[in-house]
């Protein structure tokens, strides 16, 4: 132990930080690391492999579907309604999944927004009484939990019920369909639900509580500070969970499988033009990829790629959105809270 | 065993002294301490200037009134029994260490406090007679508005910061083209409207800090209330800002009484006209800002503003 004493029997502690700094020298980060033991340096190695496996996983996945999605990805796949046919020649493109992935997506946002929106205002805002905001906070973690197989099935066995045949149709005997457009892009907005939720209660908790007071000391009413101070604040944090959410969404295939039927193409119901696109059945890109994979009966394997590589690029565009709204509302609270 | 890299951390001169010894006792430094005799003036130093005289007492209106003010956070009590006048003409300053009650007494004279759920106030507090537990809340801070430590303008332009105080609730309308004027008015009354006339669109989180709390004065003084208070308002602004709001303030105290909370005596001293001391809840001493400072009644205040303790 040469730190303690040794050839210097005046110096019982030598702290190295001050000596180096006295010296005016500096320790380099590699001489510091060797007088750290054995398991820290191992430690700090699995960091760094981690890392950098995190990135060559994620290159690999984007380059190996890149070139495998771009070998079969063909423009007139974007705009060729698919057909269930052994002929890989006339089994057409994914316009009507790819419709499918874009009405869903839309739809299921569409109603979790608000409904997120008004939860996680009343969990920051008032949550009283407080054992109700603690089963409010419950539930949306049960919902953030439950895999989306099971609400899927869950969605199927409500919808199914006589109420609520208007969102769905028929079938042949007169029992209520349960799948459709309507039915998937309620429960997928369960799936969007405790993002936005999450990303809009920590915006909330994010404004200092002086920013209120300052509207309340203006003569405000509560709710006219919510509506005029708080939601245009945390609105950044409401796009990033939207974006999150749709991502989860568009990615979702039980839900698709099991609520939307999974067809080919989207199969309308009844008359009134619009109405009965959201009442039928259809597949989104998901449905379209498992479907046409070895696994599915399709098997047009090349057809896959190219869906999946198409489904890829929208969630990591989504992505991409993400971060930069993440970016711009961190540098308004920035601005804020200086 | 040596260390790696010690020689090259020791090569050149050595070092010059030190080397740390945990045995050794350590050195005990006596702190100077202050002559008890000596007159408070003395030692705060520097001479102060006052902003400007005292305002005829024919211009001294009271506005405001506590009465055996007490509040409570749980079982703490934060203010004890605090009787103080609150006059349109004058400045009132509170002062006082941190954590004495000065910004509770001051956030319960627009029942603030009230938003805070285990605060519990005793005792009465009164705008022009009435009692202000009969006054409905919004109407109160309306006429008694408060603005804060660090600058909080709202997420949207200047022009509708000013605007939001004079709109009824969250409503978008009266139009733009109808509150120019009052809006305009109130940032001229704050001293503002010169440097942003020609970007009242702008962001006001694009102001400088100076701006954006002058910005909140404006907004605060938009409504015409009758009572402005004032938390700590400079605390986070730079002496050129400071001056500007000072001198506002200073101007202000004709029209509209003002409470002021800060921790900075020298400021109380250039602008109020009245002073609070308050240490532990408790309303040391209250009175004439130029007596209290020069020629202090108590011995706590005596202490505080010579600087001995706080």
């Amino acid at each position: 132990m040469g730190w303690l004493g040794g050839e210097d029997p005046d110096a019982q502690v030598r702290c190295p930080a001050v000596s180096a700094s006295l010296t005016g020298g500096r320790t380099s980060a590699v001489e510091s690391s060797r007088t750290w033991p054995l398991i820290d340096r191992i430690m700090l190695a699995f960091c760094w492999i981690a890392g950098i496996s995190a990135c060559v996983i994620a290159f690999a996945i984007v380059a190996f579907m890149a070139y495998k999605g771009l070998e079969f990805l063909r423009p007139n796949l974007f705009v060729e309604r698919p057909n269930a046919t052994f002929d890989q020649s006339k089994s057409g493109g994914f316009l009507d999944p790819l419709i499918g992935t874009i009405l869903l997506t839309t739809m299921g946002t569409l109603v979790a927004i608000p409904v997120s929106v008004a939860v996680a205002i009343w969990l920051t805002e008032y949550g009283r009484p407080f054992g109700l905001a603690r089963a409010v906070e419950s539930a949306v973690e049960i919902i953030a939990g439950t895999p989306s197989i099971v609400l899927a099935i869950f969605g199927l066995i409500i919808f199914q019920q006589e109420v609520f045949g208007f969102l769905s149709f028929r079938a042949e005997g007169g029992s209520v369909f349960g799948r459709s457009f309507f039915t998937a892009a309620l429960m997928m907005s369960l799936i969007a639900l405790p993002l936005i939720v999450g990303a809009t209660r920590e915006g909330l908790q994010a404004i200092p509580s002086h920013v209120r007071e300052a509207s309340y000391a203006l003569g405000k009413s509560k709710w006219a500070t919510i509506q005029r101070v708080l939601l245009p604040s945390v609105r950044p944090a409401i796009g990033t969970g939207t974006v999150l959410g749709m991502g989860r969404i568009a990615g979702d295939t039980a839900i698709v499988v099991v609520l939307l039927g999974a067809s080919l193409q989207i199969q309308g119901y009844g008359d009134i033009p619009g109405l009965d696109i959201l009442r039928g059945n259809g597949g989104t890109l998901t449905s379209y990829t498992y479907v046409n994979s070895p696994a599915g009966e399709g098997a047009a394997p090349d057809k896959a790629y190219a869906a999946a590589f198409v489904l890829l690029m929208i969630s990591i565009g989504l992505n991409l959105f993400v971060s930069r709204l993440a970016r711009s509302g961190k540098s308004a609270t920035a601005a804020a809270t200086r | 065993m040596s260390v790696p890299g010690d020689q090259t951390i020791h090569s050149g001169p050595p070092p010059p002294v030190r080397r740390i010894v945990v045995s050794e006792e350590p050195t005990i430094v006596e702190p100077p301490r202050l002559d008890p005799t000596a007159p408070a003036a003395a030692v705060t130093g520097a001479p102060l200037t006052r902003r400007s005289d005292s305002l005829p007492a024919s211009a001294i209106v009271e506005r405001m009134r506590t009465e055996n003010l007490r509040l409570y956070y749980g079982d703490n009590e934060a203010v004890k029994g605090v009787s103080l006048p609150v006059c349109r003409g004058e400045v009132l300053a509170l002062i006082g260490p941190s954590g004495c009650g000065k910004t509770t007494l001051l956030r319960s004279l627009n029942r603030l406090t009230e938003l805070t759920a285990t605060a519990r106030r005793e005792g009465q507090i009164f705008l022009d007679n009435e009692d202000v537990d009969r006054i409905e809340v919004t109407q109160l801070r309306r006429r008694v508005s408060m603005v804060f430590q660090q600058p909080n303008p709202f997420p949207m332009s200047v022009f509708d910061n000013v605007a939001y105080a004079l709109r009824e609730g969250a409503n978008r309308k009266p139009r733009k083209s109808a509150l120019m004027e009052p809006v305009r008015q109130a940032l001229d009354r704050a001293g503002l409207l010169a440097e942003v006339e020609s970007n009242l669109d702008h962001p006001a989180l694009r102001l400088s800090g100076g701006q954006q709390q002058r910005l909140c004065i404006a907004r605060s003084l938009a409504a015409q209330p009758e009572v402005l208070l004032l938390d700590e308002p400079c605390s986070a602004l730079d002496p050129k800002s400071t001056e500007t709001i000072e001198q506002l303030i200073v101007k202000l105290r004709s029209e509209v009484a003002v409470v002021i909370v800060t921790h900075n005596l020298q400021q109380a001293r250039r602008i109020a006209d009245k002073v609070g001391f308050m240490y532990l809840g408790d309303l040391v001493e209250f009175g004439d800002g130029e007596q209290l400072f020069s020629n202090p009644r108590e011995a706590r205040t005596a202490d505080y503003v010579a600087g001995s303790f706080g």
